[in-house]
């Protein structure tokens, strides 16, 4: 009882605020592991790429592969949607950027911006290589010249990707999304 | 423990009075049994039983059919063909499991309405409707699940829309929807922890509706006029209640038995008549079906996410404002979930004095408009999303909200209600007459004009 009453409460205060501390600080790091538990497995996360051969891709056609559990849309464009895509001007568009993680910061959604070099380091904007995923809730959308803009359509709510496969109208927000892509050969791309 | 004058246990052997001392369970479950329970409720009074008996009935099915099934994306279809065509009684198990959840959400739906249209939710009851509410968001997440565990097309792309709503969360929405997946897409790591989660939440389920039941019987049961059991003294309350035990759990079980009968005979006639047929087709990532649908009893909700697009001006409005970090897709999200919580804070945003609608005029003509437009939003929601069904689905989810942060404010202020009797046993005496009540005969020493 030799301490004066201000000092004696400082001090419980002090002990309250660190015991009360080192619990929480304790709880955390308990929790923490608890909850990572949850986030993808190694094997999972373990970086995967993936060689597609597209020498079987005719012009006008297509081809699905599945790419880290996701669908990826490989598209060899008609001149026809070439054009058409290229009629758009980006400041009519949705979405006005490109979307694309093999150019650097925002390009705008340009059609030749959303399309790949092929071996030679020559865009033609032939080959179209998507994530395809719709942008609203995830569905796969339809391909072939499907919906109002001959590109893609989401069947679950209705959106509708134009022939370089930029949102044109309905509820997804974005332009469907581009891998990291580039050709190995003269027939093969590589993902990732 | 209602505060309603009652009886309460007393042991009387000496073996009760040891157990007593020592833990005074049978008191409790004594003094829960035997509940004074307001003597004029309606056969809307059914569904707590009801659910009680689902929730049960889930656990115990659903614990059997885990024993047959295998949570593996390559093994899981094929494990419920197994559970219907190899497991002894498998077909009825793997049915009875999978309408009992339209019966469960049948009964929710009723109970949650009563409580809507009688005032349930309001004062001295605010607390049982929040664990209501919460419950019913549980019985919403663990449906869900338990929907993706067959693995067919609508359970994977069912997973995939859903727990991508999550991924429209702005800045952390990406972080979350893969923490949930573990991993990039829905997968095995989605499919285990779904059945890990699907068999658990049942059992917080059932720790809620403990509490739920704690809640009510600490404030006493609502009834159809809404008025209060009289509390002043012992004789007052009898005349106003009558134990739970034996009178409404008879009545209840008779109700049941009513509804078993059409249940079993959907279980056993039409099994399949609530389901979707896409989802006897084996899960496919490559493949969306042409129309994700999904269960009816997540129809009225799926019609409001999808009702707010990018052309309606409230979401315009949201998107400019926030600078583009509330889109339309989060905005829709905003608005599912929005759509309950306004449900939730009902308690508060009904300023009516007067608890049960049979009293208030305008409250009933609103009341049934709601209930219409809850019907129409089921069905909007099954159709495609195109031509005239989001502007149905947008004046639909409108009404929705105004009914809750328009309607039930405005009309505490503006409406007239209708006189209301004095007590549950004048209320009763009018409705049977006064032979039935002859237990209390306190009306009969003071006379109240009935109305």
């Amino acid at each position: 009882m030799s301490h004066a009453d201000d000092n004696s409460s400082t001090r419980r205060d002090f002990l309250y605020y660190a015991a009360g501390g080192v619990g929480a600080v304790t709880v955390g790091a308990g929790v923490w592991p608890l909850v990572n538990s949850m986030n993808p497995s190694a094997d999972v996360q373990a970086a995967s790429q993936l060689r597609v051969d597209i020498s079987g891709v005719d012009i006008g056609t297509q081809l699905t592969v599945l790419f880290l559990g996701k669908p990826v849309f490989v598209r060899h464009r008609t001149p026809e949607e070439i054009a058409a895509a290229n009629a758009v001007p980006v400041e009519d568009l949705v979405d006005p950027i490109a979307r694309n993680p093999n150019l650097e910061g925002d390009q705008p959604a340009t059609d030749i911006n959303r399309t790949i070099n092929d071996f030679n380091g020559e865009n033609t904007e032939e080959w179209l290589v998507m994530i395809g995923v719709c942008t609203h809730l995830g569905c796969v959308p339809i391909g072939d010249g499907a919906g109002d803009f001959g590109g893609w359509f989401c069947p679950c709510h209705g959106s509708h990707y134009d022939s370089a496969g930029r949102i044109r109208r309905g509820p997804a927000p974005e332009n469907l999304h581009i891998p990291m892509v580039e050709f190995v050969d003269e027939t093969t791309i590589l993902l990732g | 423990m209602s505060g309603i004058p009652h009886d309460h246990y007393e042991p009387k052997s000496g073996g009760e009075k040891w157990l007593h001392k020592r833990l005074p369970i049978v008191s409790l479950m004594y003094d829960a049994l035997m509940l004074p329970t307001p003597k004029n409720l309606n056969w809307m009074w059914i569904f707590g039983i009801v659910l009680m008996f689902c929730l049960v009935m889930q656990i115990i099915t659903g614990v059997l059919l885990a024993m047959h099934y295998t949570p593996h994306v390559d093994f899981a279809f094929a494990s419920v063909e197994h559970i219907m065509r190899n497991v002894n009684g498998g077909w009825a198990l793997r049915y009875i499991h999978q309408n009992g959840a339209s019966l469960f959400f049948i009964a929710v739906y009723m109970h949650i309405f009563r409580g809507l249209y009688y005032g349930s939710y309001k004062a001295p009851r605010e607390v049982t409707w929040i664990i209501g509410m919460l419950i019913y968001v549980l019985m919403m997440g663990t449906a869900f699940m338990g929907y993706v565990l067959p693995w067919g097309q609508m359970s994977f792309w069912g997973a995939t829309v859903i727990t991508g709503l999550f991924g429209a969360i702005p800045f952390i929405g990406e972080g979350i929807q893969t923490w949930l997946l573990g991993g990039p897409a829905v997968d095995n790591a989605t499919l285990n922890r779904f059945l890990s989660l699907h068999f658990l939440l049942p059992f917080v389920i059932l720790g809620l509706v403990i509490v739920h039941i704690w809640a009510f019987h600490t404030t006493g049961n609502n009834n159809p006029t809404g008025v209060e059991v009289r509390r002043t003294s012992k004789k007052e309350a009898e005349a106003d209640t009558l134990p739970f035990w034996p009178y409404f759990v008879i009545k209840d079980l008779f109700a049941l038995a009513v509804i078993l009968v059409v249940f079993f005979a959907i279980v056993g006639f039409i099994p399949n008549f609530l389901g979707h047929p896409d989802n006897y087709i084996e899960a496919n990532a490559l493949a969306t079906p042409a129309h994700i649908v999904p269960e009816w009893y997540f129809l009225p909700f799926y019609a409001i996410l999808r009702a707010f697009d990018g052309e309606v001006w409230v979401v315009i409005a949201a998107d400019f404002l926030t600078g583009g970090i509330v889109d339309a897709k989060f905005f829709g999200v905003i608005a599912m979930f929005g759509a309950i919580v306004v449900m939730a804070l009902a308690p508060w945003l009904d300023t009516s004095s007067v608890r049960s609608g049979r009293y208030r005029p305008m409250f009933k003509l609103w009341f049934a408009i709601f209930i219409v437009n809850f019907f129409v939003l089921t069905w909007v929601g099954a159709r495609p999303a195109e031509g005239i069904y989001p502007y149905i689905a947008l004046i639909g989810s409108a009404y929705w909200f105004a009914y809750f942060l328009v309607i039930l404010p405005m009309l505490g202020v503006i409406e007239k209600p209708l006189p209301q009797p004095q007590t549950i046993e004048e209320d009763f005496n009018d409705h049977y007459g006064k032979d039935y009540g002859s237990s209390g005969g306190t009306a009969a020493a003071k006379p109240t004009p009935a109305e």
